[in-house]
């Protein structure tokens, strides 16, 4: 963040200490970061709603929202309102507990794998020393929000699309972790800060592994997708089968966490992508290094937009695999090209060969 | 396709070829009392009044009609159907319109043929007067697609068919009264007439 | 849970109440697997309209499928009885409304021939050029859906683009863009509007640069191609069997089509090909599809430059009486081979009239080649159909 925030911030912090006992202040710290982070990413997640419809729009020969606020930029804020506003209604047979569990499981894992992220130098709620694990281990607890989902709803088309929820994120895991493992290979350390400041130093990831990390880009970006079930791999809620999928019976702000969550694991699978390839938010050829007022946020924000445009530009080209295609592509072509990448990203660190 | 064009038959073709399929047994007494009594005097009379005889079961007609019309009892359908596909010589394999039809005494289904390669086409008309429980023999066997044809005359017409597979209402619901396309169908609620 | 209706009754299904799947069967292995049923429609994205699918469904394998249909039947064959034959062009709009004109031409025809009425030269051509304008459009509209189908939403807006420019000529002729009732028996309603030829001849330039980017869209594209090729297949001997018609069975190697087999209109003096694939799978049909919208383009391009001079209707009978008789009449629609039955016993109505409609006999298929795939592929081999609800319950 910028300098006169990240005084306001020292501020609070000092201000906090001196009027507290050491553990209420850092209790109450924790909590305004919390808050401060669910506002700031469901707004974030709410504009790439609307981005996504903008793109879409671009796509499709359309315009998009434009009728709410400049540019339609209030449009998903009054979807939101209306969602926020509407009754929450389900069918009698649901198990009430797990189907109210479901929506809240899947929104807070998305929010809890945001707190690691280093968005800037000093912008990091969360630094841990296995922020990568971390990572892996959070972004999976997701998939069972939707398979708990998908039961309880006592839905058929639900059930379906649970299950192939639960069949797609166990596949897709593997190929996710085993890419991040290709580059932790390359950076030696699990720490996000870490993995960036070897960057600074010897160029972006990608440049310093070549090859097999592009490859292990690739292979990523596949299973990223893949793993926020968005198109080509939505076959989790595909429309033209099974309805609207696990939410087929969710409805009112449940339906919308569902929804917002998937926004965010995009903003995830991108953020993860741009600290482990593209040298999170360093500029590109040190072009800002020199210049402290820079919010070298920005740096970080733009690429992650680039890579989510990616994932949008999937979305709306390709057509959906089937279940079997899905599963064939994932255990017959990505894991064993992933297996193989990792030894030839070894092999190169051994013999010296990176940039 | 040239060719195959020689084999097509004209309709008087058709009309002896599968007329022969079904002698007439009465015909053929007929013919043979014909033979018998010329040799007897004043024959002349009786042969007159035997003349129309049918030297066939089937009854055929090209009258108002594009097509030759077969006109076959409801004992002959089937063997009859079956024939008219396989034999090479007609050779009718697509089935291409099954009208279900109500004369207004007798009921019916009317089964348009084409042959693909020899290019004619035949229409086939069954009748059973039984109004209350009419019943044929289902051609589902021979054409695979008369099953969901005679499903819909079974649903507007009524005409149950052997041998069908799965015969149910299609469109009507199944505690639907009666058979709307039947002439005598009353449903005053639903049905404007002029 | 659906409700249990007759149908469970007819299967022989115990139910049990509290047990949400039925029919408990023990596949060979140690798993103890349940068939269940899903309702696909009537309401559903996939079906197009108020087609209700029973599927029996053992995890994503589909055992069986049943067409439940009715949900929009309006009885046109005895509406049609009832009313003149003025009338009945009007109510042929209502059955497969993306070949509003070539329904209406059938029925026109059929009573042409039964007054032994010869059009004028100009109309023929004109129904002619219109039909095929109908053709395209209805591609258009079948492309984008399929697109959709298998999961690739923005076809279908590429589709509507094109689709639009024919729907806005049609406003202009006729004044309808959907159901046009442009034809009358004996004829038309009224003159081509002067613009006619022009904006035809653009939007057939226009059409030839933006039908090969359907192709770089769509049809080249990896996952499209591994969903639709040897999915739903359908050999040539089933196609027949099955009496099924138009690209469903042109792509099982079926040539049938109306336009080649029996000429009208102006079809006897045009030069195209009869799309014909032999693979029999949803690509096949899928192809099959988009050569016609090539072909279709071919023969509008042929007239649409010598539209002859003539009378735009040939005076009929204030109320038309067929003679006594049995008429039938097939043209092609979009969907195959629509067949006009008309019994006549000489009055002012028909005495019954049949609609051999093309997507009942192809829905009688769907069951027999869909045995065994998988959800997905029962959605692409259904795009690949292109069934219009209207046009099987009529």
């Amino acid at each position: 963040m910028m300098m006169i925030p990240l005084n306001i911030t020292k501020t609070i912090h000092d201000w906090l200490y001196s009027v507290m006992p050491e553990n209420a202040a850092s209790i109450t710290e924790m909590l305004l970061i919390a808050i401060a982070y669910l506002a700031l990413f469901a707004v974030a997640g709410l504009y790439l709603v609307l981005l996504e419809r903008k793109v879409a729009a671009w796509f499709q020969l359309r315009l998009g929202p434009n009728r709410v606020g400049p540019f339609g930029l209030f449009q998903t804020m009054a979807d939101a309102l209306k969602l926020l506003s509407k009754e929450l209604t389900s069918t009698d047979k649901t198990d009430k507990f797990l189907y109210n569990l479901a929506p809240f499981f899947v929104i807070t894992t998305s929010l809890i794998a945001l707190s690691v992220f280093p968005f800037s130098k000093q912008f990091q709620a969360f630094d841990i020393n296995i922020g990568v694990f971390f990572l892996i281990a959070v972004s999976s607890i997701g998939v069972i929000g939707i398979l708990i989902g998908g039961w309880s709803s006592n839905n058929k088309y639900a059930m379906i699309g649970a299950m192939r929820s639960g069949v797609q994120t166990i596949s897709y895991e593997l190929s996710v972790g085993l890419s991040i493992i290709t580059m932790v290979l390359l950076t030696g350390t699990l720490q996000l800060s870490e993995i960036i400041e070897i960057q600074r130093t010897g160029g972006w990831l990608i440049w310093q592994g070549h090859i097999p990390a592009i490859i292990a880009f690739m292979i990523f970006m596949i299973a990223g997708t893949a793993e926020t079930n968005r198109a080509p791999f939505d076959l989790v809620e595909a429309e033209s089968e099974l309805g609207a999928g696990f939410h087929t019976e969710y409805s009112g702000m449940k339906f919308a966490y569902f929804f917002l969550a998937e926004f965010i694991n995009m903003f995830i699978i991108a953020s993860i992508a741009v600290v482990l390839f593209f040298g999170g938010w360093l500029s590109p050829f040190g072009i800002t290094e020199g210049i402290t007022w820079f919010p070298e946020v920005l740096w970080f924000l733009i690429k992650v937009l680039i890579i989510i445009f990616l994932m949008m530009w999937f979305r709306w080209t390709f057509p959906r695999l089937r279940i079997d295609q899905l599963l064939t592509l994932e255990w017959k072509y990505l894991l064993p090209i992933n297996l193989v990448n990792l030894v030839v990203m070894a092999i190169i660190i051994w013999l010296n060969l990176t940039f | 396709m040239d060719l195959m064009k020689d084999y097509k038959m004209n309709n008087s073709e058709l009309q002896n070829l599968i007329g022969s399929w079904f002698p007439n047994p009465e015909a053929d007494k007929i013919s043979k009392i014909v033979t018998t009594s010329e040799t007897e005097e004043g024959s002349e009379e009786d042969a007159k009044v035997q003349e129309p005889i049918n030297p066939s079961l089937l009854e055929f007609t090209e009258e108002a009609s594009e097509f030759l019309n077969i006109t076959v009892q409801p004992e002959q359908l089937h063997s009859l159907m079956s024939q008219l596909k396989s034999n090479e010589k007609t050779c009718f394999d697509y089935l291409y319109c099954l009208t279900g039809m109500d004369w207004g005494v007798e009921l019916g289904v009317i089964y348009h043929l084409e042959s693909i390669d020899l290019l004619h086409n035949i229409v086939v008309k069954v009748k059973t007067a039984n109004r209350e429980n009419p019943t044929l023999d289902s051609v589902y066997d021979i054409w695979r697609t008369a099953e969901f044809h005679e499903m819909e005359v079974f649903d507007f017409f009524g005409i149950k068919f052997n041998n069908h597979p799965n015969l149910k209402r299609l469109f009507l619901t199944p505690d639907w009264d009666g058979y709307p396309l039947r002439k005598d169908y009353v449903d005053e609620a639903n049905m404007i007439i002029k | 849970m659906r409700p249990i209706s007759y149908r469970d009754c007819e299967r022989n299904i115990t139910l049990e109440p509290g047990t949400q799947n039925m029919k408990p069967e023990t596949i060979n292995n140690n798993f103890k697997t349940e068939e269940y049923f899903v309702n696909m429609g009537p309401q559903h994205p996939a079906a197009h309209g108020v087609l209700r699918l029973i599927l029996t469904i053992d995890g994503e394998i589909i055992k069986n499928v049943e067409p439940d249909l009715g949900y929009i039947h309006r009885s046109i064959e005895k509406m049609c009885e009832r009313d003149s034959y003025q009338q009945i062009v009007h109510l042929t709009d209502r059955m497969d409304y993306l070949s509003s004109h070539i329904n209406n031409e059938a029925v026109c025809l059929t009573v042409e021939k039964a007054l032994e009425i010869e059009v004028s030269e100009r109309v023929k051509v004109i129904r002619t050029i219109i039909s095929e304008l109908t053709r395209i459009a209805s591609h258009c509209l079948w492309w984008g859906v399929m697109g959709m189908d298998v999961g690739a939403l923005t076809t279908y807006f590429y589709g509507f683009r094109d689709r639009e420019m024919i729907n806005d000529i049609f406003e202009e002729t006729c004044g309808a863009r959907l159901t046009m009732n442009y034809n009358i028996p004996g004829g038309l309603m009224f003159d081509i509007h002067p613009n006619f030829v022009k904006r035809t001849k653009d939007f057939i330039t226009h059409f030839k640069t933006k039908l090969p980017e359907y192709d770089r869209l769509l049809t080249g594209n990896v996952i499209f191609q591994k969903r639709t090729k040897g999915v739903g297949v359908l050999t040539k001997e089933d196609a027949i069997s099955f009496g099924t018609s138009g690209p469903v069975a042109r792509g099982s190697g079926f040539a049938n089509d109306v336009r080649k087999r029996h000429h009208y209109s102006a079809y006897d003096r045009v030069d195209f090909k009869e799309a014909l694939f032999t693979e029999g799978d949803s690509f096949a049909r899928y192809q099959v599809r988009i050569m016609e919208m090539w072909e279709a383009m071919k023969i509008i391009e042929q007239l649409i430059d010598t539209i002859p001079e003539g009378d735009i209707k040939t005076p009929t009978n204030a109320v038309i009486k067929l003679p006594k008789g049995e008429y039938y009449q097939r043209v092609e629609t979009a969907r195959g081979e629509l067949g006009v039955y008309i019994n006549s016993t000489g009055t002012k109505n028909p005495y019954r009239l049949k609609f051999r409609s093309p997507g009942f006999s192809n829905l009688s298929v769907l069951d027999h080649i869909t045995k065994g795939a998988k959800i997905g592929d029962l959605v692409a081999t259904m795009a690949s159909f292109d069934f219009v609800i209207p046009d099987i319950d009529r």
